[in-house]
């Protein structure tokens, strides 16, 4: 009998949380996003949200952010997984290092970038010493969104790559050897291995990496804030503002609300596209 | 023939340089964004905000000591070592329970609690801070230490409990069981057996949590507004603040973070190899 409550006893704790903690505080932002503080059941703050002209651009940006930096990250990602296994020594040097900004923040990583890409930053400081540039450009300025956006793009992939790197080797240490040596009994090149052996059994990794970062993207904040202020607004920035500066509560968890929506949609459709039958799991 | 034959050996040669230039490359497209900080944070206000910048720094500590001295960053600093101790004690003390019983029992309700376990990954986690504003006001939360270490904990969670679910599995019941003939109650074999074996992961898991709530920002940013924590104070400090001080606050964020993750190294793939089942 004893033995029979000690597993949830031992749960409850944690399913306490999880509930109070994640659970009832997301139905909280629905509620607060569909009604006023009267309690009355209403769109008005979809509407406000939707008929700003920050909302599209917004919008578009986070989509367009989390669409490029992704792909590059997961491609990246492959590359340095392969090289790193393909390698005979200082394995575990090459992998600490690569692995450093998993433990920067996007805050420090936008700070980062920052001293490169501003006005009196380092990437000036080389064109001009360079005499490539007779004046220093201002790259952060408000009618650079281009260069701002590509610093964003940067900061990103520099920073969460190794979320993805890190996901990918410990999918590859579960390929046994015996599938690389039979594919090369029979012929196969390197290209080969890689598309027939290693990408097809990597699929629950490429997942589980492609849901971590697609919501991590559509979160993206503190970089785009350090490098480009409200030049660049972004979903997450607009929460930030409605939340805190404005405090316009109903209005924030109305973009909370979207975030979500999509974050879910995302993981559902990776999900589905990713999905691995059961009798192909390792 | 030898001709055809040293033609593969200068490719394979041009591809193992091909290797090692990348492999360099990536060290060093990882490694000098590091150092430009650094190199920042140590140069003079006038230096770091002056142009051309110099690629080395001089040593100067004085844009340092001007960030130390300045007004908040010492109480934001407080704040954040005790958000992150907090949120690293709630996370393990209610998490690892939760892997222990994962690892080690059968019982109906298992996959319904993995389920909730997983889902927090397809959640955008710092949108929490919204609701939780306002939970917080009604029960004096708001602006608190406790309050913020209660969010990064959830965000925290889910990795203390898959981390210390698969340390548990990873060590044998046939020592517990044998403690448990030589007489030890469950509790005794837990403490004196099953403990000290995972300890070392244990730490790992709970440095990990203190790197997550030391590196988060927005909730941080929504939540508090006396009790400010470092990532909140320089993230409001953005738009007024001069460059030697963002710089010199971007050094002490990431510092005690690299130490970190470099004492839990071991654990990285091992930690991410589960969190992927």
């Amino acid at each position: 009998m004893h033995n029979r409550a000690l597993p949830y006893l031992l749960l409850l704790p944690a399913t306490v949380f999880l509930v109070a903690f994640f659970l009832y505080p997301f139905v909280m932002v629905a509620y607060q996003a569909f009604t006023t503080d009267e309690g009355i059941l209403t769109t008005q703050y979809f509407t406000k949200m939707t008929s700003h002209w920050k909302f599209k651009p917004a919008l578009n940006y986070t989509l367009l952010l989390a669409f490029t930096v992704v792909p590059i990250q997961i491609a990246l990602a492959l590359y340095m997984a392969t090289l790193v296994s393909n390698m005979k020594r200082g394995r575990d040097l090459i992998l600490y290092v690569w692995t450093i900004p998993l433990g920067i923040s996007d805050l420090a990583a936008g700070l980062i970038w920052l001293a490169i890409f501003d006005q009196t930053g380092f990437l000036n400081s080389i064109l001009v010493g360079m005499g490539l540039q007779e004046q220093p450009s201002l790259f952060l300025g408000y009618q650079n969104k281009g260069t701002i956006f590509l610093a964003v793009v940067l900061a990103e992939v520099w920073r969460a790559t190794a979320i993805v790197l890190v996901i990918l080797v410990a999918g590859i240490g579960l390929i046994p050897k015996e599938y690389y040596e039979a594919a090369q009994v029979f012929g196969a090149g390197g290209w080969q291995r890689f598309t027939k052996v290693t990408l097809p059994l990597l699929k629950p990794s490429l997942q589980t990496a492609l849901i971590l970062r697609v919501i991590l993207a559509f979160e993206v904040f503190a970089v785009v804030v350090a490098l480009g202020g409200t030049n660049l607004p972004v979903l997450m920035g607009e929460v930030y503002q409605r939340q805190f500066v404005l405090q316009d509560n109903h209005v924030a968890a109305a973009f909370a609300l979207l975030i979500l929506f999509i974050s879910i949609a995302f993981t559902l459709l990776i999900m589905w596209v990713l999905r691995t039958p059961r009798e192909a799991r390792l | 023939m030898s001709t055809a034959s040293t033609s593969v050996i200068g490719q394979s040669r041009v591809a193992k340089w091909a290797v090692t230039a990348s492999v360099v490359f990536l060290c060093l497209w990882v490694l000098v964004p590091i150092y430009l900080l650094v190199a920042n944070t140590f140069s003079s206000p006038a230096e770091v905000n002056g142009f051309p910048k110099r690629f080395w720094p001089s040593f100067d500590t004085e844009s340092i000591e001007f960030f130390l001295n300045f007004h908040g960053v010492g109480s934001a600093l407080w704040n954040s070592l005790l958000v992150a101790s907090l949120t690293m004690i709630l996370s393990i003390s209610v998490g690892a329970p939760a892997g222990y019983a994962l690892s080690r029992f059968e019982f109906r309700g298992k996959g319904t609690f993995r389920v909730l376990v997983l889902m927090t990954r397809a959640f955008p986690l710092p949108l929490l801070a919204l609701p939780m504003a306002v939970m917080f006001i009604k029960v004096g939360l708001d602006d608190t230490v406790l309050g913020l270490a209660i969010v990064h904990t959830t965000l925290a969670l889910p990795f203390a409990v898959l981390i210390t679910y698969s340390l548990f599995s990873g060590i044998p019941v046939e020592l517990e069981e044998a403690a448990w003939t030589l007489g030890c109650s469950r509790f005794q074999a837990f403490i004196k057996v099953i403990f000290p074996l995972v300890l070392p992961g244990i730490a790992a898991s709970a440095i990990f949590a203190f790197v997550v709530s030391w590196n988060e920002v927005f909730a941080a940013a929504v939540l508090t507004i006396e009790h400010r924590t470092l990532p909140a104070f320089l993230l409001q400090s953005l738009d007024d603040a001069p460059l030697h001080l963002k710089f010199a606050g971007g050094a002490v964020l990431v510092i005690p973070a690299l130490v970190f993750i470099f004492m839990v190294r071991k654990y990285l793939f091992a930690m991410w190899g589960i969190a992927n089942r």
